[in-house]
């Protein structure tokens, strides 16, 4: 007989498994939360997580983690139910507030800044027995693609250590990409979490404007950003979803409208399911590598009985412009708060207040972010808001309207690619339009206020393609209907030349 | 329609951020360029359309108005530079450094 696994084995093998194997057997006793910790700590040792590779953790609290995972222990010790999430170790994005870890945000401006409140979705996470490890890289404020303009250095693509993990979640998608945590936090305000999920292979939810709080995301776009979800798998991003998902009292924009369990929908049949292919997503330019994945799961969801129809989303086109327009004005209010005064990083000047505030500013400021404050500020300076501003406002509205009329119609969710082309090198992209141009397939969801998810469908000379369901408001469990039905007929399907990477 | 170099000094005033002389030049063309992408809005007919203000219908949610919704985890005196009489002092300017303090 095989002698039983040592303790430090299994939970390194744990976490390779599927979250609700690696939480049973928490439960079930089998294997120590802090053991989890530690399996995830040498994982990140192993893959080279650190500043000189992959960069992925602005900060980690290893003695933290293993305290909560001990007393994670001694609640299940005393049988009390350790939540959902018992034992796993998950990483949070820098722009989401902890109560133990910095919250830079990948800014100067914030360099050592510790919270005093907690995000709630850091607080349900805890309650479902989530062990915290650590922060994670990002563009600073969330202000990239790329994960190339955080302060602290990029963050690699675990797949190609050439190549930019996406952004601005990058750190996340990274971490759960090299396999140190099943789960993480990203945020999103135009594709930040489904972009990095696509170029790191894994799967990333933005869900429904309102369904998650944001008490504790640091603000970029108010009218946009949403805290996603990243992992491993389709189900572990919809255990997750349920867990951080729900109205809270602490942010007012969060609504109030039941969870449903959306891991239910793993083993839901698709027969019925009507899958609308917007034209506009399917560009004639369009990489070809990634058209060709797309149309193999478009010939996957035919074979599980789905209906693919034809559709048109007609000012796609414009989503664009129209948020970068919008975002960085946003922006450019929301972090007007950033002045040397009340967080941070302070510059003294000899030209007194008005001074110090620009002197702050320009030295906290990297080049991304001072660039979208200044077209924040300008688009809604006098002269130029109706132009730019409200005309951006009025085809928001028009991109909207699109996305109801289609569901109206009887289509249950889109699939479109989630990106143009696979993961780029480091430094390849310099023109910064070119950049939001990454953006033009995911950012329309967040315009819209609905949730979409991206899920892989192949790879092309080892790079991960990603491919994006999105559905109509709050039906994020027709979303994940379709992305477990997509993932279950993908599974060890490999087109020659894919390839492992 | 092209950003100039005075419209980025406003600009940057506006928005509280010192730029340097020698950028100045590199953010207009910037800022024309990004901008540039933009005006292919114009092409859009929105003369009956209401500019996106919520994208919720039932609009904001109201909660009880009684205190603070969340006490704060660590106490202001935890992570306060200074306080007096429950007041956070903030740094004085490096321009007001030799002068006498007022009192509160």
């Amino acid at each position: 007989m095989k002698p039983p696994p040592r303790a430090p084995d299994l939970a390194r093998k744990l976490l390779a498994q599927p979250l609700t194997e690696c939480v049973a057997c928490v439960r079930e006793g089998g294997a120590l939360p802090s053991d989890l910790v530690s399996a995830a700590f040498d994982r990140a040792d192993d893959v080279g997580a650190g500043r000189e590779s992959l960069n992925i953790f602005l900060a980690t609290d290893r003695v933290r983690a293993t305290e909560s995972a001990k007393e994670l222990t001694a609640l299940i010790g005393r049988a009390e139910a350790p939540g959902n999430l018992a034992g796993a170790p998950v990483a949070v994005k820098d722009n989401i507030a902890t109560l133990h870890m910095p919250t830079t945000c990948g800014s100067k401006v914030l360099e050592g800044y510790v919270s005093p409140y907690e995000a709630t979705v850091v607080r349900r996470l805890r309650a479902n027995g989530a062990v915290i490890i650590g922060k994670t890289n990002m563009d600073e404020f969330a202000m990239g693609s790329s994960t190339e303009n955080s302060a602290y250095g990029p963050t690699r693509n675990p797949v190609d250590i050439r190549r930019v993990p996406g952004g601005s979640s990058g750190g996340s998608a990274a971490a759960v990409a090299a396999g140190i945590v099943r789960l993480a936090l990203g945020s999103e305000t135009g594709g930040s979490v489904r972009q990095p999920a696509s170029f790191c292979g894994i799967v990333g939810v933005k869900p429904t404007y309102g369904r998650v709080s944001r008490y504790g995301l640091v603000a970029f776009g108010s009218s946009l950003d949403q805290v996603g979800v990243l992992g491993r798998s389709v189900e572990d991003t919809a255990i997750g979803l349920e867990v951080i998902a729900g109205c809270d009292q602490l942010d007012s924009t969060s609504a109030d409208v039941p969870v449903p369990r959306y891991e239910l929908e793993k083993n839901a049949r698709l027969d019925g399911l009507v899958i609308g292919k917007p034209k506009e997503y399917y560009p004639e330019g369009l990489d070809p590598r990634v058209a060709e994945r797309c149309e193999r799961a478009l010939d996957a969801f035919r074979e599980l009985g789905a209906e693919v129809r034809d559709v048109s989303l007609p000012h796609t086109s414009y989503s664009i412009p129209v948020y970068y327009v919008v975002a960085p004005a946003e922006a450019s209010s929301n972090l007007a708060r950033f002045d040397g005064v009340r967080y941070g990083l302070r510059v003294a000047s000899e030209s007194g207040l008005t001074g110090m505030y620009e002197a702050t500013r320009a030295r906290g400021f990297g080049p991304e972010v001072t660039r979208r404050v200044m077209l924040g500020t300008y688009v809604l300076s006098a002269g130029y808001y109706d132009a730019y501003y409200k005309k951006a406002q009025s085809v928001r509205t028009l991109i909207a309207q699109d996305f109801r009329d289609v569901f109206l119609s009887g289509v249950d969710v889109l699939f479109t690619p989630t990106t143009p082309t696979p993961a780029f090198e480091l430094g390849a992209v310099k023109d910064p339009y070119e950049m939001y141009l990454s953006d033009i397939f995911t950012a329309s969801a967040n315009l819209a206020g609905v949730p979409a998810i991206s899920v892989p469908i192949g790879t092309a000379s080892g790079l991960p393609i990603g491919g994006q369901i999105i559905a109509g408001h709050f039906e994020e469990s027709a979303m994940f209907r379709a992305a477990f039905g997509l993932e279950r007929a993908l599974a060890g399907k490999a087109l020659p030349g894919e390839g492992s990477a | 329609m092209a950003v100039t170099r005075e419209d980025v000094v406003k600009v940057a005033k506006l928005a509280n951020i010192a730029i340097d002389d020698a950028r100045l030049d590199a953010l207009a063309r910037e800022l024309s360029t990004i901008l540039g992408h933009m005006e292919e809005l114009a092409q859009v007919d929105t003369e009956r359309v209401l500019p996106a203000e919520g994208l919720s219908s039932g609009g904001q949610r109201l909660r009880a108005d009684h205190g603070p919704a969340d006490p704060l985890f660590n106490a202001p005196a935890t992570f306060a530079p200074e306080m007096r009489d429950g007041f956070l002092i903030v740094p004085r300017l490096a321009t007001h450094e030799g002068s006498p303090e007022r009192s509160p």
